[in-house]
């Protein structure tokens, strides 16, 4: 048992490092530091630099595209992405789809589809949740009817994010209504573009369009766009859902975050003299968050040793789900903190290019936004009180 | 003991809340935001005439109707309640207040424009780089010839783009952190030498920069004794604190009324989620939270003006501060996603709630005022 990184990836840490450094489009974090919305080739440019290199899917067998890394490399990797501050890889396909088709699909639908994920040339959203079927997400309605070659599809789904930049939806629909719940559903790859697909936006707290209602009326489907046996859905679901929660924790991102923490309390003047940093309250609250973060990164190598050996992700993934959200929240409320009257001005409400004076310090300007919308951490990818009863279930068995 | 409200103070609850309940309806609400000038001015015309409100906690010999903190507390209750946006504490709870207590010419002839709704007080006590301490004066008043001439930056002056008056601190003598030194003027906001700089703030109240470049002003542009200020001004703000509280508390009920209604009506697994026992035991926690920022609040507002004053502001304020997030956090995580947009009103309310902290100071502030007082 050792903590070490061995020679190589040390190594293989500088490569990551230089390759950041070289590639990453450093105008993304310029137009996410103004607080403007992220464009779709914002987010593309990344992803491709890093799909050409054969490193936008560090997870994915090397058969489908990944670069074979070791659990540690992926662990390295992700710290570098975090230490840099890029901007995140989209999930949709590359953490979610992705591995339900390699491992449920056809031969055909790997090969028509993973391609497209690695290089981005697809973007993925995803049709999970409905107004009626939230954390009880087995009682879903959208209904798919078989006609002949085809499903026709009709429902509404709700928080799919970013799916107005997206060309294909993976859907949860119920395909035996008869059926136990969990026992009618499927799982459909449906294109956006299709005749019947009405994406609308929902607007959140911070003023951002991230997140939209998909309503789907009379959408053809093509059977073989079908993963998995009809009536499998909920299988494909289960799987993706622990795949989504391990990613979730985020411990790399909340160290980044802390960091910038420790630069703003060691800058903000207190109005006393001083700076904020110079407040006992103000630091014991930062070292518990650290600690509670050491707690969490430490609970998660441990689940990816064990995960490394073969085991896939179980049901501990909740766990750091779990910790991992609560932890991105204290740090917005932290930063929140730190802004204190500063995060009153709302700015997407300025006019954009003025050149008037600024308004508080810069970090002030996503501070309440950025604590509004990470809410919602706590609320997708199954609520944290859905976590707990698959805890107390699975690993309890109470 | 009694905890009754008068017969006059229910009356002013009702008809404010009856008045606001359509005023600011939700739809209202939101396409007053989405107005250029970010408020509907008939609101406030309203609240001074129809409904007489504004003067309801002065003195009768100030044009008021001889009521005091609790009046003020009946309103910002209804206020906070209603997620209302109106000016009513920096035009009012210290605009209002401060020229009663100054008094003197300039202040006598303003303030019954300020309670008929015509002038709009915008106070400017706190600075970039002085946080909540209103003794982090920065901004400089220099005595000229026939006057002042006024240079500094106020920050985040609530009421600023709406405002016919500033009333801002400025040091006449000693440095930034002096108690001693600190003078009160009032400025027309169309003086020449401002430069304002107008935004909402993320709740929907209407807010500025303002910088002053050696601003001209007469000699009666300055309020009280020169160089003497801190202690009304502190006054004032612990005015403010306590009707920012109560306003707070009347958000945070509506909040809850909101989320239980919610709960019991949304339906998973077959049942209203009201049923799940998790639920329920935060549901009764919040309403602990109301019930504790309500006796902070009334406690607060009847403690105002004994020389302790501070101690119990400071307690109302940093428990309110606790409360209000609790709450607003456990609202939103039972509302689940439909709580994190603009659609529903649960949100805005959250936003509300949780502006509310920084305002007048933050719990650390609080907490260290409380302190201060333990090491003497």
């Amino acid at each position: 048992m050792n903590l070490d990184f061995s020679e190589q990836e040390q190594a293989f840490q500088q490569e990551v490092r230089q390759f950041i450094a070289a590639n990453y489009p450093a105008a993304i974090n310029a137009r996410r530091e103004r607080g403007d919305d992220l464009r779709k080739e914002d987010y593309l440019s990344w992803h491709k630099v890093l799909a050409a290199r054969g490193w936008v899917a560090p997870g994915w067998p090397t058969d489908y595209g990944g670069p074979g890394w070791t659990a540690t490399q992926r662990y390295i990797f992700s710290e570098e992405l975090a230490r840099a501050d890029t901007v995140t890889i989209l999930p949709f396909g590359i953490q979610m789809v992705g591995p339900v088709i390699y491992t449920f699909g056809t031969p055909e639908q790997k090969a028509r589809f993973l391609p497209r994920i690695l290089s981005g040339d697809d973007w993925w959203c995803q049709g999970y949740s409905e107004p009626g079927a939230g954390s009880d997400l087995a009682s879903l309605r959208t209904r798919a009817v078989r006609e002949g070659d085809h499903y026709i599809v009709n429902g509404q789904k709700t928080w799919t994010t970013l799916a107005q930049f997206a060309d294909w939806g993976f859907f949860l629909v119920r395909t035996d209504p008869q059926a136990k719940p969990q026992e009618g559903i499927s799982f459909l790859l449906i294109d956006m573009k299709s005749p019947g697909v009405t994406v609308k936006p929902i607007i959140t707290l911070g003023g951002e369009h991230e997140v939209n209602e998909v309503f789907l009326d009379d959408v053809k489907v093509p059977v073989e766009n079908r993963i998995h046996d009809e009536n499998k859905g909920w299988t494909c679901a289960k799987f993706l859902l622990a795949h989504e929660r391990t990613g979730i924790a985020g411990v790399a991102r909340s160290k980044r975050g802390i960091a910038r923490l420790k630069q703003i309390l060691a800058a903000e003047p207190d109005g006393r003299g001083g700076v904020l940093l110079d407040n006992l309250q103000v630091r014991r609250r930062l070292v518990e968050l650290e600690m509670d973060l050491t707690a969490l990164e430490f609970t998660e190598l441990r689940t990816l040793a064990s995960a490394a050996k073969g085991k896939g992700p179980g049901p501990e993934s909740s766990l750091l789900k779990i910790k991992g959200t609560e932890i991105q929240q204290r740090l917005t409320e932290l930063v929140l903190e730190a802004a204190g009257r500063y995060a009153a001005p709302y700015f997407r409400a300025f006019p954009a290019g003025s050149n008037q004076y600024p308004i508080g310090p810069a970090f002030a300007h996503q501070a309440a936004p950025t604590y509004f919308n990470m809410r919602k951490t706590t609320i997708y990818g199954g609520s944290n009180e859905i976590q707990r009863n698959i805890i107390a279930k699975m690993i309890l068995g109470i | 003991m009694n905890f009754d409200f008068s017969e006059t103070q229910l009356m002013l609850r009702d008809s404010l809340r009856r008045y606001l309940d359509d005023a600011y309806g939700f739809e209202k609400r939101q396409a007053m935001l989405r107005s250029a000038s970010g408020r509907d001015p008939a609101i406030w015309k309203a609240l001074a005439t129809e409904l007489g409100v504004l003067g309801a906690a002065l003195p009768e010999d100030a044009g008021g109707l001889g009521g005091g903190p609790v009046d003020t507390m009946v309103l910002m209750e209804e206020f906070g309640r209603a997620l209302a946006n109106e000016p009513f504490v920096p035009a009012i709870v210290i605009g209002a207040q401060a020229l009663a207590a100054t008094g003197g010419d300039t202040a006598s002839a303003l303030l019954p424009d300020v309670l008929s709704g015509k002038a709009i007080i915008a106070p400017g006590f706190y600075e970039p780089r002085g946080r909540h301490n209103p003794a982090a004066v920065e901004t400089v008043a220099k005595a000229v010839d026939g006057g002042w001439q006024l240079s500094g930056h106020k920050a985040v002056v609530d009421a600023g783009p709406c405002a016919s008056h500033y009333l801002v601190t400025a040091r006449t003598a000693g440095s930034t952190f002096d108690r001693e030194g600190i003078s009160l003027f009032l400025i027309e906001s169309g003086a020449s030498g401002i430069v304002r700089r107008d935004y909402l703030t993320v709740d929907g109240y209407l807010a500025a920069e303002l910088v002053f470049e050696s601003v001209k002003l007469g000699k009666n542009a300055l309020l009280g004794a020169e160089g003497a200020a801190l202690d009304l001004v502190e006054k004032l703000i612990d005015h403010a604190t306590v009707a920012v509280c109560a306003e707070a508390t009347g958000a945070m009920q509506r909040l809850h009324e909101q989320t239980l209604d919610y709960a019991r009506q949304r339906k998973q697994f077959g049942r209203p989620i009201s049923d799940f026992q998790v639920i329920q035991h935060r549901l009764v926690d919040m309403l602990m939270e109301v019930e504790q920022a309500r006796s902070m609040t009334l406690m607060a507002t009847l403690r105002l003006d004994e020389p302790d004053r501070a101690r119990w502001v400071s307690e109302a304020k940093a428990k309110i501060n606790r409360a209000g997030r609790a709450l607003g956090q456990a609202a939103i995580q039972t509302h689940g996603g439909i709580g994190i947009t603009e659609e529903l009103a649960a949100g805005h309310y959250f936003k509300r709630i949780s502006m509310i902290e920084s305002r007048y100071g933050d719990l650390d502030w609080h907490c260290q005022r409380l302190e201060d007082r333990l090491t003497g």
